[in-house]
């Protein structure tokens, strides 16, 4: 039986962060009660000119220099006319020709090793309106708050094999837009979207099969069924003698299958020309090295620099790197002395699993990186042990109190001191004369008995290495 | 034919003798535009603007939005707070 692949490419729309929206002073604010913030540009009105964005060109350019684009010397906008009545002028301004960036990758990491996903290019467009469909039998609703919000649409090279390596890809754009500061990545509120091209063909065959456009994949799970779902799909049809019809398909999340959406499919006739508005834009060098300038470290970047300079292995450097705000307190925390190893066992574990859940970022924490180089330092000196730390930073994290008054209030110090330990011991080897007797025949398990007798009985603050050497002294 | 995939893109409505008076028209228009094939334009860079301007920008700076009754008071369809259409059916 034949063997098929699959050949996907994928294109992105991420809102840009922006206050205001890509031609006019409007506001690019979520959730507002429809059509407030609007104006005679964003709505179409006769007349009136669009003015573009300054910062929402360099955005895009930043995630250009971020994705290892080639920056266009000289850019220009372009009208995309169609009629929906979500699009008030009967035209998007988009890019056509010239977009701003061209070419570039993305590296995602598959089982070990490194695979480049080619970019075709990334341009600058706005956003529609929203039409509401329900509340009226007869009517649909439209609300032009979005209508004009900047959108930069990034497209990749048809370079993704499988649904696994998609999920790779965005999971890797968003990381990086995130980092950058030019998109917030939220996919459930449309912040970033995600459309693919599917299709498949023989295993080495060079022609592309013929393709179908998936829409309506609203987050990392639903990317990875809709696009298994369809490649198998599409290998089943093929294999019953059947032909792909080129088309849009939606998924359907409830029943988890892609869908035709046969609604008026009139061919696509979008007469694309240069929109007279608005005038070409020109890079020079210092314009592009200013935006360069101002970049921040990039997660890979960041990723590595952990574990060569802090010797941090590269999961959890994957792991601190991911975040922009986690990798920065954790650098915080190292600048202030705390060791890296340490800062990293506590945010990986106790720290992450708090933070998750209560669904929090980790800068909106009442533990500050401080506060964890103060505690570790109590560990450091034995005021506290690792196993009473573990109660100190859940109270830290609880109450924001700072390590050294939560030990104080709650009388939590290590107790080292030798006498005091050696009298509890002896109670306890004395009341337990039968074990005593055990453990010198030989059962030496019972050794774990006794330390944990002494811990309960000191509350978990006896120094450990203490307990142990002074009962292994005493049972001889 | 092609008049009326125009007129399709154009969502007008055209009867039998304004198909055929368009086409002739329009057809004459684009006659004499392919006069400019006699020229020679191999060494020409493709023109979207004759002006030498670029790079025109505002600045990311909010500025005051139309008040929501004003918005919709040109619209034929609206009721409070959206502008109505006819139902879209997807």
């Amino acid at each position: 039986m034949i063997q098929y692949e699959a050949v996907i490419g994928l294109e992105i729309h991420a809102q840009l962060l922006t206050d205001t929206k890509i031609f006019c002073g409007c506001s690019t604010g979520f959730g507002s009660e429809p059509n407030t913030q609007t104006c005679p540009v964003c709505t179409g009105m006769p007349g009136v000119l669009p003015v573009m964005n300054r910062k929402a060109v360099e955005y895009v350019v930043r995630t250009g220099l971020a994705l290892n684009c080639d920056i266009s010397s000289l850019s220009r906008f372009a009208r995309k006319n169609y009629f929906y009545p979500d699009l008030p002028k009967g035209y998007q301004i988009s890019q056509f020709e010239f977009p701003l960036c061209e070419g570039g990758h993305v590296e995602i990491n598959g089982n070990g090793t490194i695979k480049k996903i080619g970019l075709t290019r990334i341009h600058l467009e706005e956003d529609a309106g929203k039409n509401i469909h329900e509340g009226s039998a007869n009517s649909s609703f439209v609300d032009l708050n979005r209508a004009g919000v900047p959108l930069m649409e990034i497209v990749s090279e048809p370079d993704i094999s499988t649904a696994k390596e998609a999920v790779d890809f965005v999971k890797k754009l968003r990381t990086t837009v995130r980092y950058i500061d030019v998109c917030d990545g939220n996919m459930e509120q449309g912040s970033l979207r995600c459309d693919a091209n599917v299709s498949v063909r023989p295993e080495g065959a060079e022609e592309f099969g013929v393709k179908t456009e998936i829409k309506n994949m609203n987050s990392f799970r639903f990317i990875e069924k809709a696009l298994d779902y369809e490649i198998k799909r599409q290998i089943k049809v093929l294999q019953e003698g059947g032909r792909i019809v080129q088309e849009t398909r939606l998924w359907n999340a409830e029943k988890g299958i892609t869908e035709s959406m046969r609604s008026k499919e009139e061919a696509h006739d979008y007469r694309y020309f240069p929109d007279p508005d608005l005038v070409p834009i020109e890079f020079d060098v210092s314009w592009t090295d200013g935006i360069r300038a101002n970049m921040t470290e990039l997660p890979d970047v960041k990723k590595e620099r952990f574990m060569n300079e802090w010797d941090i292995a590269e999961q959890d450097a994957e792991l601190l790197a991911s975040e922009r705000s986690t990798a920065e307190w954790f650098e915080e925390t190292v600048k202030m002395g705390g060791d890296p190893k340490s800062a990293c066992n506590w945010m990986k574990g106790d720290f992450m699993k708090l933070l998750n859940e209560e669904n929090i970022q980790i800068d909106e924490s009442r533990i500050k990186p401080r506060d964890l180089v103060d505690m570790l330092a109590l560990i450091d000196k034995g005021t506290i042990s690792g196993k009473i730390a573990k109660t100190v930073f859940e109270e830290m994290y609880k109450t924001g109190k700072k390590a050294g008054i939560i030990v104080e209030e709650k009388g939590l110090v290590q107790i080292s001191d030798a006498s005091g330990l050696e009298s509890i011991i002896d109670d306890l080897l004395a009341k337990n004369a039968d074990a005593v007797n055990k453990f010198k025949a030989g059962e030496n398990k019972l050794m774990g008995f006794f330390v944990g007798q002494v811990m309960k009985e000191t509350k978990g603050k006896a120094n450990p290495g203490m307990v142990n050497e002074l009962l292994r002294k005493k049972l001889g | 034919m092609e008049i009326e995939h125009v007129a399709l893109l154009a969502r007008l409505k055209l009867s039998d003798r304004e198909k055929e008076l368009f086409s002739t028209q329009v057809g004459g228009i684009i006659d004499y535009i392919h006069k400019l094939n006699e020229l020679d334009t191999s060494d020409v860079e493709p023109t979207a603007h004759v002006l030498p301007v670029r790079n025109v920008f505002r600045e990311d700076t909010l500025r005051p939005s139309l008040p929501r009754n004003k918005v919709l008071q040109n619209s034929p369809g609206k009721d409070e707070s959206f502008y109505t259409v006819p139902k879209i059916i997807e």
